[in-house]
């Protein structure tokens, strides 16, 4: 059992349920992932994934239960936890009038980073991104690949210890999606945890390290993702996926 | 303090490069000033250097009628023409509306006759109460001569209504002549002479018009000094449609997800928007009244004259700031962009009605008059129009500025309430 210190998430005997959609309900959930992990959340659609993100960074309060972060509780109203971590949603979320020096100035600044280190942090993020070239030029412009690495620019700017990530390689050509899985080895080489959600189930088998799959808002298997393939009798992650959570549609 | 600023600068950015907001905001009440400044002088020239057109069909062959035509050409208020003596009703319209005239009077037959006849019959009376004999009358006097008037619908009721009463005074100056002259003939027999006549019904008593304003200042105001404080007060409101979509845009967009997750809180981002916009409006108010002062001259209108500047840029603050908590709180209730502009620009509108900028408000009636204090519009235009038309100080602008300090208060806590009750603080 892992130990408290060395936590990055823990999700203890949480309860959830939406007012106005009490099918995504969590009861009594708990959920350990230590510092430094690469952990791969899976599921189908409706399994409650985003939700638990959601519920992980503080955008939906638990009914009940606790969850910390580092070990702080997520969801204080001082948002002292925040700068904790970095969340890369899956839509593109930032200004697309400006460019991307002016949203990762904006956003830097709202991660608490002074004007130096956002400086700092630009150039050294627009040149790991590729993105050095068109720094200047409005986002609105961007192929979808470009804006996906500016979603990702801004997530990380405030280099936090804790990175949550859902879908961030959706509708990226092969050369994008190879360039940003390999810039989040490198940042989990550098000690930062990663938390990730995605239906690309062969890019998180390169990916993760440790999985939890999913369904009806409850884990129904979780642990080292070879471990768990042996365990199985399942070639990839992709078969467990459909053994485990049947082939009927969900949405 | 560098979360504000980086804010503000990300908002100043976004505004910029809103090509459509931008001249929502600027454009469109610039030419709005301009062209409803323009209307309105024209119709204060219509009556003060224009003169009226006013085509007149005298079926009458008598001195009276004569008199009469003289007298409202003395007036000064109408450019007289003639139609022939024979045409009717439905001739003279036509030729009412060849000739563009607003009005037409057409002077019965029998108009001298019956002036000479009233004016006998009264100076009959008045001979017979000097204790004198007068002439005997044999023709019974009619009713009021009857002249008919003319006009154009497009004539607002004002309008007509002081048309009436100059059509009257000319009657009554040519009534009054020949009451004079028939009693001066009874006691005199002999002519009234033209010194006396000219002595006791020209040299009227004149009417001094005197402005009543605050610094004792003597300026008459005009359509400039009436409309550009007005029309900058709805374009200040007006920024409802780019702050309100704006504030929309931001909740409903991926961004906000962001947002949230940092550790900041929203009301930062709010706080921008007031700043940055409440620049805007500052700015709308500068550039609307540099147009009064400078351009208007240039297009034939007269120039904006501006008040205690210390006073006029309380007052523009005060305004713009109560323009912006509204625009911000429509933003925050709004669920879509659409929703935000629809509700915002028929609010503004309706705001603008009840406030007093469409209508005066001292010709509105009692709810309605009541309802209008609850406009802010309202009392930003009482604290403009003391500063620009009454040439009030601070001082005088005072109450008016406490009353619009309130409301944005009251409608900064509706925002405050809004936000909690949408999670979004």
């Amino acid at each position: 059992m892992a130990l408290k210190d060395n936590l990055a998430i823990d999700v203890t005997d949480m309860g959830f349920s939406y007012p106005d959609n009490p099918e995504v309900s969590f009861s009594n959930f708990n959920l350990k992932i230590e510092k430094g992990e690469r952990f791969g959340l899976f599921g189908p659609n409706g399994a409650g994934k985003t939700t638990l993100m959601n519920l992980m960074t503080g955008l939906l309060q638990v009914d009940h239960g606790r969850i910390t972060l580092l070990g702080h509780d997520v969801g204080n109203q001082d948002k002292s936890v925040n700068k904790l971590f970095g969340f890369v949603p899956q839509d593109f979320s930032f200004y697309q009038e400006l460019t991307p020096a002016e949203n990762l100035e904006f956003f830097g600044a709202w991660s608490g980073l002074g004007p130096k280190k956002i400086k700092k942090r630009t150039k050294e993020l627009l040149n790991i991104l590729g993105l050095e070239d068109v720094r200047n030029k409005q986002v609105l412009k961007f192929s979808g690949g470009m804006k996906r690495r500016v979603n990702l620019a801004i997530g990380v700017i405030h280099s936090p210890a804790v990175l949550f990530l859902d879908e961030p390689t959706v509708g990226v050509d092969v050369q994008t999606r190879h360039a940003i899985i390999d810039y989040l080895r490198e940042l989990n080489s550098r000690g930062t945890t990663l938390i990730y959600t995605s239906h690309q189930l062969t890019e998180a088998e390169d990916l993760c390290e440790q999985v939890a799959l999913m369904d009806n808002a409850k884990i129904i298997t979780l642990g080292n993702i070879h471990t768990l393939l042996n365990k199985h009798n399942n070639g990839s992650l992709e078969d467990l996926f459909i053994n485990l959570t049947g082939k009927e549609y969900r949405d | 303090m560098f979360k504000l600023w980086a804010t503000i600068k990300k908002d100043v950015r976004i505004l910029l490069r809103d090509r459509v907001g931008i001249s929502l905001m600027f454009i469109m009440p610039v030419i709005l000033v301009v062209i409803v400044t323009n209307v309105q002088n024209s119709t204060f020239q219509l009556m003060d250097k224009n003169r009226l057109p006013i085509l007149i069909c005298n079926k009458d062959a008598g001195q009276s009628s004569q008199q009469l035509i003289t007298s409202l050409d003395k007036i000064g208020m109408f450019k007289v023409s003639q139609t022939p003596k024979d045409r009717n009703d439905r001739q003279f319209a036509d030729d009412m509306e060849k000739a563009d005239a607003m009005l037409g009077i057409v002077i019965p037959g029998n108009f001298s006759d019956r002036v000479n006849t009233k004016a006998k019959s009264a100076a009959n009376k008045a001979l017979t109460s000097f204790g004198l004999q007068g002439d005997s009358l044999k023709k019974r006097v009619g009713g009021a001569d009857q002249l008919t008037l003319f006009y154009n619908p497009v004539l607002q009721e004002s309008m007509r209504l002081s048309i009436k009463g100059a059509l009257q005074s000319a009657l009554q100056m040519v009534e009054s002549r020949q009451t004079l002259k028939t009693l001066y003939f009874s006691i005199n027999e002999k002519s009234l002479p033209d010194s006396l006549e000219n002595e006791m019904l020209n040299n009227r008593t004149t009417i001094n018009e005197v402005p009543v304003s605050k610094d004792g200042t003597r300026k008459v105001p005009n359509a400039t000094q009436h409309n550009v404080p007005a029309w900058t007060i709805f374009a200040m409101f007006f920024v409802i449609m780019s702050l309100g979509s704006s504030v929309v845009k931001e909740k409903v967009s991926g961004s906000f997800i962001r947002l949230k997750t940092l550790p900041t809180n929203y009301l930062v981002g709010l706080f921008s928007k007031q700043i940055t916009y409440m620049g805007v409006t500052i700015l709308q108010a500068a550039v609307i009244f540099s147009m009064g002062i400078w351009l208007f001259p240039l297009i034939g209108l007269p120039s904006l004259n501006i008040p205690d500047i210390t006073a006029l840029v309380v007052a523009t603050l005060f305004c713009g700031w109560c323009a912006v908590s509204y625009a911000i709180c429509v933003g925050v209730f709004a669920d879509t962009q659409e929703q935000a502009n629809g509700f915002g620009a028929i609010s503004i509108v309706i705001l603008c009605c009840i406030g007093g900028l469409m209508i005066p408000t001292f010709a509105m009636q009692g709810f309605v008059k009541m309802i209008a204090n609850l406009s802010p519009l309202h009392w930003c235009l009482e604290a403009y129009y003391t500063l620009f038309l009454e040439g009030g100080k601070l001082k005088d602008i005072l109450p008016n500025l406490g009353l619009i300090f309130g409301i944005t208060l009251v409608i900064q806590f509706i925002t405050w309430l809004g936000l909690k009750r949408k999670n979004l603080i």
